[in-house]
């Protein structure tokens, strides 16, 4: 077990890290979270980073890669709630994670997946 | 800061060990004096070098201290592994090159975040990384 909670709120699963995972935890939730998506047909995933004071490139890459792989499955993944630190750091790092959307807060966060009007994912009656 | 230099050594054998040290680098980072941007930097890079001595070295230990460089607050921190060493370390710090999982920012990141930064490696005998921070960023020296 990861002991990363994930909820799912219409569609979007939420993913609150609650504290500073092992790079172990960080590959389990990565497996646990792309099941979900397959599961429970989720269009989006957020994933609230606001609780962690460091992110390292570990856990960059593994954000990045949970984005890339939802995005294969129809499902879009949002990044809240980065601290302005962890960012800059990060940059400096040398990754600026291109393709990660990302959102100040969970609000935000979720009315960028919001469903679309479009005919993406309609169900065949 | 006028306390004598404080040294910490913590073990890295396992994942949670990659935990210890990045909290005994903000431990430092905090007795230092250091911006929350500054603490943040040090934690990351402390955070790579430990897992670099953890997946490539297969464990060591990591050496954390604060000094008072002449009056600017310094942490130094040393890691130290036993493991089969870098043959090439200029291709090794490049961006991009691993020979893990990782995405090879490891050693060039950490060189970045810090203000200094040293390696040594002996191949067969291991590596030794050493970086410091000072709360007033060295310039040109």
């Amino acid at each position: 077990m990861a002991g990363v909670p994930i909820v799912n709120l219409n569609g979007v699963l939420l993913v609150t890290i609650q504290e500073e995972l092992l790079d172990q935890s960080v590959s389990e939730f990565e497996s646990e979270l792309t099941e979900k998506v397959v599961e429970t047909r989720a269009r989006g995933v957020l994933i609230d980073v606001s609780v962690l004071d460091v992110i390292d490139s570990f856990l960059a890459r593994t954000l990045h890669d949970i984005a890339a792989i939802t995005s294969l499955m129809a499902a879009r993944t949002v990044v809240v709630g980065m601290r302005p630190a962890v960012a800059i750091t990060l940059v400096e790092l040398g990754l600026t994670l291109p393709g990660l959307l990302t959102a100040l807060s969970v609000e935000e966060g979720l009315s960028l997946l919001a469903p679309s009007p479009g005919p993406r994912r309609t169900a065949l009656r | 800061m006028t306390r004598a230099p404080s040294t910490s050594t913590v073990a890295i054998h396992d994942e949670y060990d990659i935990v210890h040290v990045r909290h005994a680098a903000r431990e430092a980072a905090s007795t230092a004096g250091f911006s929350l941007v500054q603490q943040t930097k040090l934690v990351t890079a402390a955070s790579e070098l430990a897992r670099n001595a953890l997946v490539y070295g297969g464990g060591g230990q990591a050496e954390i201290a604060v000094e008072d460089l002449g009056g600017n607050p310094t942490v130094r921190m040393t890691f130290t592994d036993k493991g089969p060493g870098i043959p090439d370390i200029e291709a090794a710090m490049a961006d991009g090159f691993t020979t893990g999982s990782g995405l090879g920012l490891g050693l060039g990141g950490a060189k970045r975040l810090a203000d200094q930064f040293r390696i040594e490696s002996v191949p067969g005998r291991g590596t030794k990384v050493e970086i410091s921070m000072s709360v007033r960023r060295s310039s040109g020296s």
